[in-house]
């Protein structure tokens, strides 16, 4: 797997991995990876979740589609008890 | 009588309830059946990333095709977090547009900024939202809300989760008076009666979530809340006896009681 092997994703196109910004957190991930297959690894697939990248509401009709790049921000929300 | 209608959608019951602080989600869902309540309220979160992916989820509990969900913005202190997480709610309930906006200006009152909280508005309203908002028993600023395309007003009875009661019927009746979308009272409610008095006043419903989840049986409050805001709507609706002041009437008939002497005319 591409994961096991340690590049900084700023190398532009050499680069093997992408570091995200997700839910204000750092996450090294595979380059070129899809926001689908980033929602399988959390273990999210199925569940009721919500996402956001860079300020834009992703459709959950879109996560294959949408790939993601070095630097971009994700929030990935549920909803929980409050008033 | 008791059914009412924000949004062209009628609800049966009058108490909205929120979802936060209790034991467990077997517990907020028992509650939430005692209280009656139609509508209910959810934050919005980021998930834990790296925690177990499968725990509960609230929604599982409190599911959309029983409840209508409302999503709130507690917790957001400028109109462009409150607009980013209404956003993102809507994408979580598949389209839903019903919500509850707030937008808050000091975290140790969680008084609401009402500037913020016309800004959000504004954009909420355009993006074709239904937006149910919490803000202060300012009559102005309720109306001015209305005004923008709010699908009902909530001004506080007192500070969110002080249980303090209604510290101001007179804007609240002001609020009332004045307004052509439902009136809720939002925040503040401490027990029974202060849901009964909210009731009395005219308000269309109420919204509660400490008063029930902090009480020491809560399924138990629930029920009382529910039996209040039923209470107070029929009072309103009955239409209350006018305060005599200082002038006492007795209730039973003041002729014929015995010991009385009549003297021969």
């Amino acid at each position: 797997m591409l994961a096991s092997i340690s590049l900084s994703g700023t190398l532009g196109i050499l680069a093997l991995t992408t570091t995200l910004q997700l839910n204000g957190q750092p996450l090294t991930v595979p380059a070129r990876i899809s926001l689908a297959q980033l929602v399988d690894r959390l273990g999210y697939t199925g569940k009721r979740i919500a996402v956001e990248c860079n300020g834009e509401i992703v459709p959950r009709s879109r996560y294959g589609e949408t790939t993601l790049a070095d630097g971009d921000q994700l929030e990935i929300v549920v909803a929980v008890g409050g008033g | 009588m008791n059914s009412f209608t924000i949004a062209a959608h009628t609800y049966r019951s009058r108490l909205l309830v929120g979802t936060g602080k209790y034991r467990d989600f077997d517990e907020t869902r028992a509650a939430i059946e005692a209280s009656g309540a139609d509508i209910v309220t959810v934050a919005i979160r980021r998930t834990n990333i790296g925690q177990n992916a499968n725990e509960p989820n609230l929604l599982d509990a409190v599911p959309p095709s029983r409840f209508t969900i409302l999503p709130n913005t507690a917790g957001c202190y400028t109109a462009d977090d409150a607009v980013r997480t209404l956003r993102l709610a809507r994408e979580l309930l598949d389209g839903h547009k019903l919500c509850k906006l707030e937008v808050l200006g000091d975290p140790k009152t969680l008084f609401p900024n009402v500037v913020e909280t016309l800004r959000a508005t504004e954009t909420l309203v355009r993006e074709g939202f239904d937006v149910m908002v919490y803000t202060s028993d300012d009559p102005i600023i309720a109306r001015q809300l209305q005004d923008l395309g709010c699908v009902a007003v909530m001004p506080l009875a007192s500070l969110i989760g002080s249980g303090m009661g209604i510290l101001n019927p007179w804007n609240l009746e002001i609020i009332i008076a004045e307004a052509k979308v439902p009136v809720l009272v939002d925040a503040g409610v401490g027990t029974a009666s202060d849901a009964a008095i909210a009731m009395e006043l005219g308000c269309d419903g109420v919204l509660m979530n400490t008063a029930i989840a902090a009480a020491r049986d809560p399924i138990m409050m629930a029920s009382a809340m529910k039996k209040a805001v039923e209470a107070g709507r029929e009072a309103y609706l009955a239409g209350r006896m006018p305060k005599k002041i200082y002038q006492a009437t007795p209730s039973s008939p003041e002729g014929g009681v015995i010991g009385a002497v009549h003297k021969a005319a």
